[in-house]
């Protein structure tokens, strides 16, 4: 046994140790190089779990409410939208949000008919919502530079001005944030002095549902498409110019994708990709460039960065003070035990926010109080166990066997009434995935959590911390564990001792 | 021992006297719970004006709005420590795009330097609709599940279905008087229920069972071992009193730690804590007096155990 304890003791060592360089480890956020400066969101994020542990973008992500931002919820127009007309929609929302250069933007879908929109630092929400709504405009255009006089290969994101829609904007000219659209507004300013690209076929002319996504003889994924009017006449005219050159596909003056050109397209054609994932991107982009449905704002939410930075430092005083005297009540009623349990208590809020970083789960103001509510829970583990302990000891158990009956009979009621929780929580989880109010997903999904983590700290933890302290010997008195030396054991009075 | 079981009904006679109040404001006109815009549908703006040593008049606000043609409801909180005035106000729904956003904010910026739109949420009346059914569905689902556990987790015990039907009665004790509460303050101050009142009730909901099941655990533990002659209601009464230190303790570090909250946990999440607060006072009110209380008036059967209660009591005196 003893030699089980001392394993037990490495791991939670080694848990606490890695928890804890988690939670401490220098802000290490997608993107952003020694210089500070911002490249486009997700560029540097590091893939999991393949990549492990130690590559993941590990710092804490704040929620709207905290942060400031706009969380826009999006309905369809039409009612019986499909799944897969949905899943399309947040797609290209998606990409446009990209294009914004918001970083850490969220798009997702919420029930059968609505998206979720997550904008953080945005606090003018009015050009951000005109973007996402816009129809996009698709292109196929011609990179012949005409101040050159060279075909250039365009590379991807690239804004560029086509004959089509000459001044490119993003959304609207003005920045949306301070410091996150740097990048996106220097590239616009080289745009607007940029080349004009020739428009080869538009968007506009693709014939609907010819849009198809496959595989090529060779096994490479592909996009079908085929074009009707005027532009399917300019597309052949130009690929049988052209073959071996460049060909563009542009959206909203952003660059999607440069094909070469392998044979003559007589209006309608194929694209292939490297990856299935790229091909089916680029086949969103050629379906539905414009959003397959309308929407409408259904509902918006707009809170200031200030007012988060307020309740940040609300809560965080807050925790402290709880969790202290959460302590002191612990080891003023329980001694010993309650000083092992506040041990506990500390590595399981070491715990719980490494795994709110590595998740990640986004932390909200309901889910800091779920939190904090659920140190209430780790806590009554241990009040359960204890209770028990003192009990056992009365009875005039032994330390050693009072420590053990302690453990054994308060896990069925640790075990039952987590569980209930645990199924509380779930239904909260359920019901704030439905309900679009992120705040009750983020409350349950902390507090479900907890249960989780607590479960470990005030069992396993505690248990092994005072089997380890009994057997050394070291603290044979009662005193440490708040009981009088029991004289004359009476089994029959113990239960009235309390 | 303490005798908890013996005084029952003074215990059921207190939960109605408490719960009573709440009742009434539920039901009365002008009374009931006051919908947030979560679930009504509309539109909440918060200003935040800096450098104010007192409260603004409502009326200067409700100006700036009947200007633009809006009917709005102000509520304006005394200065915080940092000297700032927060500003409530709700309306109809007005979309975010709508140039009376801006019109209102620069309005109320001129008439109080300084001043920042702090907050600004619009909630269409569909997904309003919507959001009530969804709360009603997820407190009844998770009734359920809890009662299905429950009969699982006690399928060892006698009557099962008994321990989970009198955890439910006691939550709903827990509900009812929450709601109750919620519906004076909003008679009295104007407390609104939103999503974050919803997310206490279900955490309220939640806590309580999860303290009833502790001493139903005990209950459970205690017929295993019982010796012949024993009276269930001894056995009840008992392992009421053995979890009780348990159930202070535990009350006492949660309550702590909603103390630390509500003292300095902000403006944001103040009625939130507060109904918290209130709502675990009573569950675990409810699990020591009323949960397995009920359990004994069950086994006695419920007009017997009616009529053993008063009939003693007139005997004795």
């Amino acid at each position: 046994m003893r030699r089980r304890e001392l394993y037990l003791l490495a791991l939670i060592a080694l848990i606490t140790g890695l928890s804890l360089w988690i939670d401490f480890t220098p802000t290490i956020r997608a993107g952003s190089d020694p210089n500070g400066e911002q490249t486009p969101p997700n560029a540097g994020q590091a893939p999991w779990p393949s990549a492990g542990v130690f590559w993941r973008d590990a710092h804490t992500r704040l929620g709207l409410d905290l942060r400031g931002g706009t969380q826009v919820l999006l309905r369809s127009r039409a009612a019986d939208i499909t799944a897969e007309d949905l899943a399309a929609a947040r797609q290209v929302i998606e990409n446009r949000v990209n294009g914004l250069g918001v970083s850490e933007a969220t798009v997702q879908t919420s029930g059968a008919d609505r998206i979720i929109v997550e904008l953080p630092d945005v606090d003018q929400p009015e050009q951000a919502l005109a973007t996402i709504r816009s129809t996009g405009k698709l292109e196929f255009i011609d990179p012949l530079n005409p101040q050159s006089g060279q075909r250039e290969y365009l590379e991807q994101g690239r804004l560029v001005r086509t004959s089509g829609s000459p001044t490119p904007s993003l959304g609207a000219t003005d920045t949306l944030t301070n410091t996150q659209n740097i990048t996106d507004v220097a590239q616009l300013q080289q745009a607007m002095t940029g080349p004009v690209f020739n428009v080869v076929a538009d968007g506009a002319e693709l014939k609907s549902g010819s849009v198809q996504p496959g595989i090529d003889q060779s096994g490479q994924p592909i996009v079908s498409f085929e074009f009707e009017g005027d532009s399917a006449t300019q597309l052949q005219q130009f690929t049988a110019q052209n073959v071996g050159q460049y060909l563009s596909i542009v959206l909203d003056n952003r660059v999607i994708s440069s094909a070469t050109i392998r044979d003559v397209l007589p209006g309608s054609g194929q694209i292939s990709s490297a990856t299935v994932q790229e091909r089916d991107s680029l086949y969103n982009v050629l379906r539905y460039g414009s959003l397959p449905v309308g929407f409408d704002v259904e509902t918006s939410r707009t809170v200031s960065a200030t007012l988060g930075e307020d309740s940040i430092r609300a809560s965080e005083i807050a925790g402290i003070v709880g969790l202290i005297a959460v302590a002191l009540l612990m080891i003023f009623y329980y001694r010993l035990p309650g000083f092992l349990s506040v041990l506990a208590l500390l590595i399981y809020t070491a715990i719980s926010f490494a795994l709110y970083r590595l998740i990640p789960i986004t932390l909200t103001l309901a889910g800091i109080a779920g939190f904090i509510l659920s140190i209430g829970l780790a806590v009554d583990g241990n009040v359960l166990i204890f209770a028990r302990l003192k009990e056992e000891l009365r009875r005039g158990r032994s330390i050693a066997s009072a420590t053990e009956e302690g453990f054994i009979h308060a896990w069925p009621s640790i075990r039952d009434s987590n569980i209930a929780t645990m199924i509380t929580t779930l239904i909260l989880y359920w019901f704030g995935s439905n309900f679009g109010v992120s705040i009750i997903r983020g409350f349950a999904l902390t507090l479900g959590l907890g249960v989780m983590v607590s479960l470990f700290t005030s069992v396993v933890i505690t248990r092994t911390f005072l089997r380890l302290v009994v057997e050394s010997g070291a603290f044979r008195n009662y005193w440490w564990y708040a009981v009088e030396n029991p004289t004359q054991p009476s089994v029959s009075r113990a239960a009235e001792a309390i | 021992m303490l005798d908890l079981v013996g005084k029952r009904y003074w215990w059921f006679a207190i939960s109605l006297l408490v719960i009573i109040p709440g009742l009434i404001f539920l039901v009365m006109p002008g009374g009931g719970l006051r919908a947030g815009i979560d679930f009504s549908g509309g539109t909440l703006w918060e200003f935040v004006i800096p450098n104010r040593s007192e409260a603004i008049a409502t009326s200067d606000i409700a100006a700036i709005y009947q200007r633009a043609e809006i009917e709005p409801n102000v509520q304006v909180s005394p200065p915080n420590d940092q000297q700032q005035v927060v500003v409530a106000v709700r309306t109809k729904e007005v979309p975010t795009e709508d140039p009376k956003r801006q019109e209102i904010a620069n309005a109320v910026a001129q008439a109080f330097p300084g001043t920042t739109l702090s907050r600004f949420e619009t909630v269409g009346s569909t997904v309003s609709r919507e959001s009530t059914q969804q709360a009603f569905l997820a407190v009844l689902v998770a009734s359920l599940a809890i009662l299905g556990y429950l009969t699982f987790a006690f399928r060892k015990a006698p009557h099962p279905v008994r321990y989970g039907v009198c955890a439910i009665l006691a939550m709903l004790h827990d509900v009812i008087l929450v709601l109750g509460v919620a519906a004076i303050l909003g008679y009295f101050i104007g407390l609104e229920v939103d999503a974050l009142f919803l997310t206490a009730l279900l955490t309220v909901i939640s806590f309580s069972v999860h303290d009833t099941i502790v001493v139903f655990d005990r209950v459970r533990e205690n017929l295993a071992q019982r010796r012949t002659g024993q009276k269930f209601e001894e056995i009840v009464n008992a392992s009421i009193v053995q979890t009780l230190t348990r159930s202070i303790n535990t009350q006492l570090t949660t309550l702590l730690t909603l103390l630390a909250l509500l003292l300095f946990g902000g403006f944001t999440i103040r009625n939130f804590v507060l109904i918290l607060t209130i709502g675990l006072l009573s569950g675990t009110y409810s699990s020591i007096f009323n949960a397995a209380q009920l359990l004994v008036v069950w086994e006695n059967g419920w007009a017997n155990d009616w009529r053993r209660v008063f009939g003693r009591e007139r005997a004795a005196a």
